[in-house]
């Protein structure tokens, strides 16, 4: 069992260290969803709208940042060491994604500083399923972070991938508009898309009233949706990492 | 203690290994020479487990590398020709990331972080980040690193190349007393001489083939007496003369004819009469493993 534990453990640590000697990345992360959220909720004079969307984009943006350490892990040969060592694949998989979603949970629970501009307010008990909530979200998306970054060779490849992919995931997940007064396919892609159930999870949680409203999902089904993408991403990803190489590995 | 039978690898169309087969016995310093290019970073990867070859096997302690690398993990100390620390951590935390991924903790790993540091004089930068380390110390780390699970075998790749030539003493000196203390077999690739020849024993690959093999003192002893190294505007003339007239068969690289020959002193003084103007410049010296492997291959190392 330590065999499996330890390297978990000991990656999810090494990546709380290296953040805790680079606080001024919580600026870089959580500046942007602030300003948008500021900007066009203050604007459209509808925080709580909003308020979902700019924490789950704190939490990619954090997910991303992370993540793209994977690559640079590799270019400079931390990556090795790693595979080199005898210890499983999988639990080192889960180290580096644990210790990336909780670098994003972290700045997602700051970003519930600014609940109470958007009419929220969180108590003990609501404060724990919010964590629970924006925990899995981190997760997720460290993990989907992780599965892009594995096969990366250059940190700028992941940029490319996260305007074209990751950004545009966000924009149709019911952060700027609801599912009900969505259009054609661009509601088909709302609906298959997972981040869609992650907001609904979150304004789920969060009590705000776009919860449910329209055709958005059900708070059991934003669970659902979220925690199973999750698994799916950390399987494939362990599956990815696990593979045998027959050219020049890292 | 490393078994290596006729491993093959290609990258697609390339042939990087030819059929090379080895052997490393317990508690040897092996060395692998060769231009970069010459198939020695292919054969680490494999030995080290980050790929599997093409063709034929190799193993470490018994332990197939391609069947059943977990087990070669496990028995085998890594050390990469590119940095594998995390510059963002202090020495002893890089080192205890690496016990954990060994399943190591607690007093056990305390006591060999000790150890290992101890070994490599390390004991006073143990808080230090290892981004104000210099090159020289880094390397000292990434060697106490992979000692950390205590492998029978240490593989290095290139462990010297960036350092400057006290730096690489240094290192040496480390190798050499690992050698001695703990009886660790270690297999290094390298393309500086000096490096080389403090090797027990190495093989020089070339274009994925072993070219020659045996103790640095048995190889350089194939070249029989000195090396002469003529300067000349002429190269292939004045080396086909030199065979024509003297019998002997010289190689001919960037400008330079070179010829092996007994008592080099006495063929300078003659093919200088017998080609006048045709030597611009004359060197003598004694046999070095960048001579024997110009000689097996018409090629140079560096």
């Amino acid at each position: 069992m330590s065999n499996f534990l330890l390297p978990a453990a000991t990656l999810w640590q090494r990546e709380l260290l290296r953040f805790w000697r680079q606080k001024s990345r919580v600026l870089g992360v959580v500046a942007f969803p602030l300003v948008f959220w500021l900007v066009i909720g203050s604007g459209s004079n509808d925080l709580a709208r909003y308020y979902s969307g700019a924490l789950v984009l704190t939490v990619m943006f954090s997910a991303i940042f992370s993540t793209i350490s994977i690559i640079e892990d590799r270019r400079e040969g931390f990556l090795l060491s790693m595979l080199v060592s005898p210890a499983p694949r999988i639990s080192m998989v889960l180290g580096k994604i644990l210790g990336s979603a909780t670098l994003a949970w972290i700045q997602g629970l700051l970003f519930l500083i600014f609940a109470p501009l958007a009419g929220v307010s969180v108590g003990p008990v609501e404060l724990l399923l919010v964590a629970v909530a924006i925990f899995l979200i981190s997760f997720t998306l460290t993990a989907l972070g992780f599965a892009i970054a594995w096969k990366m060779e250059s940190t700028s490849g992941f940029h490319a991938i996260m305007n074209l992919l990751l950004v545009p995931m966000w924009m149709v997940s019911g952060a700027l508009f609801p599912m009900a007064t969505a259009h054609g396919w661009v509601k088909a892609v709302m609906w298959v898309n997972p981040l869609t159930y992650s907001i609904s999870l979150l304004d789920h949680v969060l009590k705000l009233p776009n919860a449910g409203g329209g055709s958005a999902p059900g708070a059991m089904a934003s669970l659902a949706v979220t925690a199973a993408f999750g698994l799916v991403l950390l399987l494939a990803s362990a599956v990815m990492a696990a593979q045998k190489s027959t050219r020049s590995a890292a | 203690m490393i078994q290596v039978q006729n491993l093959t690898h290609r990258y697609g169309e390339r042939l990087a290994l030819a059929d090379v087969t080895f052997e490393v016995a317990s508690g040897e310093v092996f060395g692998l020479l060769g231009p970069n290019g010459g198939g020695k970073s292919t054969l680490f990867r494999i030995l080290s487990t980050m790929m599997v070859p093409t063709a034929g096997t190799a193993s470490i302690a018994g332990h197939d590398v391609a069947r059943d690398p977990a087990a070669v993990r496990g028995v085998a100390g890594v050390v990469f020709q590119t940095q594998s620390l995390d510059k963002a951590l202090t020495v002893e935390e890089n080192l205890r990331a690496q016990g954990h991924l060994h399943a190591l903790s607690g007093a056990e790993l305390r006591k060999r972080m000790d150890k290992a540091m101890e070994q490599l004089g390390l004991l006073d930068r143990r808080k230090d980040l290892v981004e104000t380390l210099s090159g020289g110390l880094r390397r000292r780390v990434e060697i106490a690193k992979a000692l950390l699970h205590r492998p029978q075998v240490l593989l290095m790749d290139e462990a010297s190349t960036g350092l400057d030539p006290s730096a690489r003493r240094d290192l040496s000196r480390h190798v050499e007393l690992l050698k001695q203390e703990e009886g660790v077999t270690i297999l290094l690739t390298t393309h500086i001489l000096e490096e080389a020849d403090r090797c027990d024993r190495l093989v020089l690959l070339h274009q994925g083939k072993i070219v020659a093999a045996g103790t640095p003192g048995a190889l350089r002893a194939r070249i029989g007496g000195d090396v002469v190294v003529l300067e000349s505007g002429d190269t292939t003339g004045l080396a086909s003369g030199i065979e024509q007239r003297f019998g002997v068969r010289p190689s001919v690289m960037d400008g330079q004819v070179l010829v092996e020959i007994a008592n080099g002193h006495r063929f300078i003084a003659e093919v200088v009469e017998a080609f006048p103007g045709a030597v611009e410049s004359v060197g003598l010296h004694k046999p070095t493993l960048e001579d024997v492997f110009v000689r097996e291959t018409g090629a140079a190392i560096e």
